[in-house]
């Protein structure tokens, strides 16, 4: 029975949406199956990284033996993973049924649910058609999210939102039917057997099928120069699903972690360094469009999504390196900077609704709750651009500290990329906070607003766990080195699939 | 029979991307079909050109690869299934803002 709890974050949320649907009638049907099946998954992912700690463990579907049947592989990177899903989702929807935005339009309940078996199914599946197929399920659920309650800004952005990633889809089928022709096979475990042994003749092949797939990451990771879908589209968003999709550019690092490792390691002669190389200047160009856009933003909304950006940059700077601490230290980075943008944007939603917009241009009115709304800015802001004493900062120096073991003559550039980076970034914020809590129009009335205490516990909950993971720095990075220590040297994740032997 | 299908592969592809970079969204929605289009027939074809030859092993001389079929019924209703939430999109947006262009356009 326990064995099935590897798939249970991808058919729980399933069947929720089904029933959902089924009961389309009843709000209050919707509202409480979201939360009993946000409860049921934050106690899955509980287990699941206990369950991981010990070893991967493996699920195949239909009992098919690879490389033939899909299969889930259960590890430390996608417990984390299904966590970090489970934990943000949990938080978002508390706000959103706190504020009511799932009534301002039809079928919110049921999108969230196919978006999370879309999340939860991509960090699972170690089948490469598996995981463009999660993709897909992720992407269309987004796209309904993305629309939710309506209007032309919302279409608009959605449109081209979904014109963009159908262009990356199909880009990912192109890599894959090439990898496939190249190789005969999908499974991630296999070909990181099988690409090792290719004849010479395929060099060129498998090489443009990594950097085709790369493209697909790096469009679902906002990597610089493939960002410009992003600060558009999430400002557009509604902000708490904003605040979900925090997690969708964390897809695509974890995509390129887990391909990066397994299958086009770097000590896949015909690649090597070649994802490496590549992402290390996206990685830059990163930090310096994420850096300028906060400085430059004129609303708040497309400001933390210029701070996504850079913070993306950060992270795959940093898993550039592909080795076992500059892993650590990104994945560290990725999941803080998941929960800063998550809650910058669920304050973005409680400002713009206490003071009619997020123009930093414009002077508004007084806000009710305007103090802790500052007060809690301040700290996202703080935990966004990496200042001390939150996890923004711990994260950096591990960045930091894993960069200088490169070599000496790069070293250097990153070193200033970054801190430049976190000067400009830390003055665009400060500007931002500025425009909108003390430029103050007096003569516009202050509207009386609901202190709504759960939005704001939501929120709360979000900075201690940004608390938390700077107090137990410790034991969070030790427990994350050892997840890159296993990523570096895969083989317990290739062994406990049982794949039929290699012949070299 | 590579060679045809590499070119009918080549120019889908080459109007696929042409009609993507329309400044309507109708061509830019035909553009993504024909896209689609191409990456199905080259998934079909990855698991090499077989001539009447079954996708069962036992059943002939030589059987064809059956996965890429898999794989290509799977693209294709995915591919369809998102065509149609496109269209539904770009509809809606050219009836709230009486404008299709893919832009944004504004003027």
């Amino acid at each position: 029975m326990t064995a099935h709890f590897v798939i249970l974050p991808v058919i729980l949320p399933a069947v929720m949406a089904g029933l959902m649907v089924l009961f389309a009638r009843s709000p209050a049907f919707a509202r409480l199956g979201s939360g009993l099946a946000l409860a049921g998954l934050v106690a899955l992912a509980v287990y699941n990284l206990a369950q991981a700690s010990l070893g991967p463990s493996p699920y195949f579907l239909g009992n098919w033996p690879v490389p033939f049947g899909i299969v889930l592989v259960l590890d430390r990177l996608s417990a984390l993973m299904l966590a970090l899903v489970a934990g943000l989702a949990g938080v978002v929807m508390a706000y959103v049924l706190a504020t009511g935005w799932d009534r301002r339009g039809q079928y919110f309940h049921p999108l969230f649910m196919f978006q999370l078996m879309g999340l939860n199914g991509a960090f699972l599946t170690a089948d490469a058609f598996n995981l463009f197929v999660f993709f897909e399920v992720l992407l269309i659920a987004s796209y309904g999210l993305l629309v939710h309650s309506g209007g032309a800004e919302r279409m608009r952005a959605g449109l081209q939102f979904v014109a963009f990633n159908l262009l990356g889809s199909t880009v990912f089928l192109f890599a894959l039917a090439t990898i496939y022709a190249i190789s005969g096979t999908l499974n991630m475990a296999d070909l990181a057997q099988k690409l090792p042994l290719m004849p010479p003749e395929d060099a060129a092949l498998i090489r443009l099928s990594a950097v085709l797939l790369l493209v697909v990451f790096a469009i679902k990771g906002a990597l610089v120069p493939l960002q410009f879908w992003l600060p558009r589209s999430y400002a557009a968003a509604p902000a708490p699903v904003a605040a979900l999709f925090a997690v969708m550019t964390k897809v695509g690092a974890y995509a390129m972690i887990r391909f990066g490792t397994l299958v086009f390691a770097p000590t896949l002669a015909v690649t090597g360094t070649l994802w490496g190389d590549i992402l290390w200047a996206a990685g830059l160009m990163g930090i310096a469009v994420g850096a300028l856009g906060v400085l430059a933003a004129a609303r708040l909304a497309p400001l933390i999504g210029f701070a996504i950006i850079g913070s993306m940059g950060v992270v795959v700077l940093t898993l550039s390196q592909f080795t076992a601490p500059a892993l650590a230290a990104a994945l560290y980075y990725a999941v803080h900077s998941a929960l800063a943008a998550a809650t910058l944007f669920l304050l973005l939603d409680m400002i713009t609704a206490r003071r009619g917009g997020d123009d930093l241009a414009q002077a508004g009115p007084k806000m009710a709750q305007g103090g802790l709304l500052a007060g809690l800015f301040m700290v996202a802001a703080v935990a966004m651009v990496g200042l001390p004493p939150l996890s923004g900062f711990v994260g950096k120096v591990q960045v930091l500290q894993a960069l200088s073991a490169h070599a000496p003559v790069d070293a250097p550039v990153a070193w200033s990329v970054i801190l430049l980076g976190t000067l400009v970034t830390m003055i665009g914020f400060a500007r931002a906070g500025s425009a909108l809590f003390w430029r103050v129009d007096t003569a516009q009335a202050s509207a009386k607003h609901p202190a709504q205490p759960i939005a704001f516990a939501a929120i709360f909950a979000l900075i201690a766990a940004m608390v938390a993971l700077s107090l137990f720095a410790a034991p969070v990075a030790e427990w994350l080195a050892i997840t890159a220590d296993n990523l570096i040297a895969p083989q317990a994740y290739i062994d406990v699939q049982s794949l039929p032997a290699v012949a070299p | 029979m590579e060679a045809l299908i590499a070119i009918i592969i080549g120019a889908l592809t080459a109007g696929g991307v042409y009609l993507m970079l329309q400044r309507r969204t109708f061509p830019v929605i035909l553009g993504l079909s024909l896209l689609s289009y191409a990456v199905n027939i080259f998934i079909f074809i990855s698991g090499r050109v077989a001539l009447n030859a079954p996708p069962i092993v036992g059943m002939g001389p030589a059987p064809t690869d059956p996965l890429p079929q898999a794989l290509v019924l799977t693209a294709i209703v995915i591919s369809f299934g998102m065509t149609a939430v496109i269209l539904m999109l770009a509809l809606g947006s050219f009836l709230h803002t009486g404008d299709d262009s893919a832009d944004g356009g504004g003027q």
